[in-house]
């Protein structure tokens, strides 16, 4: 029962994909040209993780400023809640061929492009953060002497933690999946597997699919680890 | 079984225009919009938007079938939320591009294939917003609806669900109109959809724009939906708040 089953549950192509992974081969579509292999499987994920790191980089440079600014203040809640709503409306596809045909292709386009899917989250939720703690908490760090940075960083900052990380988060994992359409644009990520089957073949094209998932799988596992990392003791405990 | 992996850039939407000679000319002109064009052609945009809103409805509606029958089985029975909250969360990491390639060994290109891997992103949205939902019912809500001698499932039904609609409602929408903003992703699956136009155009700015456009405005429509539907059925936070 379970032996005719098999088959079906994981049909032959996931082992032509882990070769592909694993060996280069020669390419039956093409032919001729070696296709897939550890080293090119390596090249393309740190070139999806390079152009992923990137835009979250400059994403948060650019939303985490304006967000804790913003939240520290409170002011400007229509745009702060309003951008995150407007950047979820953003078709991927649209963006990065937008981005190729209009301003051009090439890694610093890209990181911009997705940038722009990483900003809205992250500066949302940045500004959530901060206006969520407790009001009584930043009166009594004022009362104490503390100056307004020293209640945004030392106060306010540290209890916005799992908020402020769950924008980070959410930023990631659009950005990472939305990399993989960057060779549309001229950047090499492992996309590139998936879209170019007439270069790859089907093997490979599985394989682009099982190297992506496991690329945001993994990234995901980190920044939860991360946050655990950042989220202070005392507040750790006030969870558990 | 290769068959159903047949698909791939050169393969998408390879006919779906083929007297260029408008595009072209609009091209020439180095503009980012032409409107001659647009005004033309803007028939060709016709059947991907209704590919696209069949494809947004039936991964909604089924995400929020499953999730919302989850999140009440949760409820009851403490000891699924772990293991629901990780699994759909792990749907939900898995980039929906990548889903359906590793879908299609089992169920091919198309649009069932589309629909799963867009259903499966939505599932960890809304289920975790009824979670929250019914969290956030005070307790002593549901002391006095047990005193007032309420079974459980009334609780659930005429206390806990009502109360939770905001969080709900909130949930529908996010997963919404990011399924819109996704769904542009599903041509990769041979689902269709307004990445159709654009996949098969995709150095054409003006095509890019009104496929982009037209998924923009959706999305937008489909929020304030949600919203007004909302508004209409919670009467009691609009009494709250004026």
């Amino acid at each position: 029962m379970i032996g005719a089953l098999l088959p079906h549950l994981f049909p032959a192509s996931f082992g032509g994909a882990i070769d592909f992974i694993l060996e280069p081969q020669t390419s039956n579509v093409t032919g001729g040209t070696t296709v897939g292999g550890a080293d090119q499987v390596i090249e393309l994920t740190l070139n999806q993780l390079e152009v992923t790191l990137l835009a979250l980089a400059l994403s948060m440079a650019v939303a985490l400023p304006i967000g804790l600014y913003l939240g520290h203040r409170g002011v400007g809640e229509t745009l702060a809640v309003g951008l995150g709503n407007a950047g979820r409306a953003i078709p991927e596809l649209a963006l990065i061929a937008f981005m190729a045909a209009a301003i051009g292709v090439g890694l610093l386009n890209v990181t911009i492009a997705l940038a722009v899917l990483g900003i809205p989250p992250i500066l949302t939720n940045a500004f959530v953060g901060i206006r969520q703690v407790d009001r009584a908490s930043v009166e009594a760090a004022r009362g104490m002497g503390m100056t307004e940075s020293e209640v945004l960083f030392r106060v306010e900052m540290p209890m916005a933690v799992p908020t402020l990380m769950s924008g980070v988060r959410g930023a990631t994992i659009n950005i990472v999946a939305t990399a993989t359409i960057a060779p549309l644009a001229g950047v090499l990520t492992l996309g590139d597997f998936i879209i170019n089957r007439n270069v790859y073949g089907d093997d490979g094209v599985l394989a682009g699919a099982m190297l992506v998932a496991l690329l945001a799988v993994t990234l995901e596992l980190s920044l939860a680890g991360i946050q655990r990392l950042m989220t202070s003791r005392g507040l750790r405990l006030g969870a558990a | 079984m290769p068959d159903a992996l047949a698909l791939a850039a050169g393969q998408v939407g390879e006919d779906f225009f083929t007297d260029r000679s408008g595009e072209r000319a609009c091209e020439a002109t180095g503009k980012l919009f032409c409107f001659d064009w647009a005004a033309e052609n803007i028939d060709r945009y016709r059947t991907p938007t209704v590919e696209h809103l069949e494809l947004v409805g039936v991964a909604v509606v089924a995400g929020f079938l499953i999730a919302f029958g989850l999140a009440l089985l949760a409820h009851r029975l403490r000891w699924l939320q772990p293991p629901l909250l990780a699994g759909t969360g792990v749907l939900y990491t898995i980039p929906s591009i990548a889903f359906f390639f590793l879908l299609l060994p089992f169920t091919g290109r198309g649009f069932d294939t589309a629909a799963i891997a867009l259903t499966a992103y939505t599932l960890q949205i809304i289920y975790r917003n009824t979670m929250v939902g019914l969290a956030n019912v005070p307790e002593s809500v549901r002391d006095s609806a047990r005193g007032m001698g309420l079974s459980p499932r009334q609780i659930l039904i005429r206390v806990e669900l009502p109360l939770a609609t905001p969080e709900i409602v909130a949930g529908l929408r996010i997963a919404t109109v990011s399924t819109v903003a996704l769904a542009t992703l599903a041509v990769f699956a041979g689902g269709g959809g307004l990445g159709d136009p654009i996949y098969a155009q995709i150095n054409f700015k003006t095509n890019i724009i009104i496929a982009g456009g037209i998924a923009i405005l959706m999305a937008l429509a489909f929020d304030f939906l949600l919203l007004a539907i909302q508004r209409i059925a919670t009467p009691w936070r609009r009494a709250a708040t004026a």
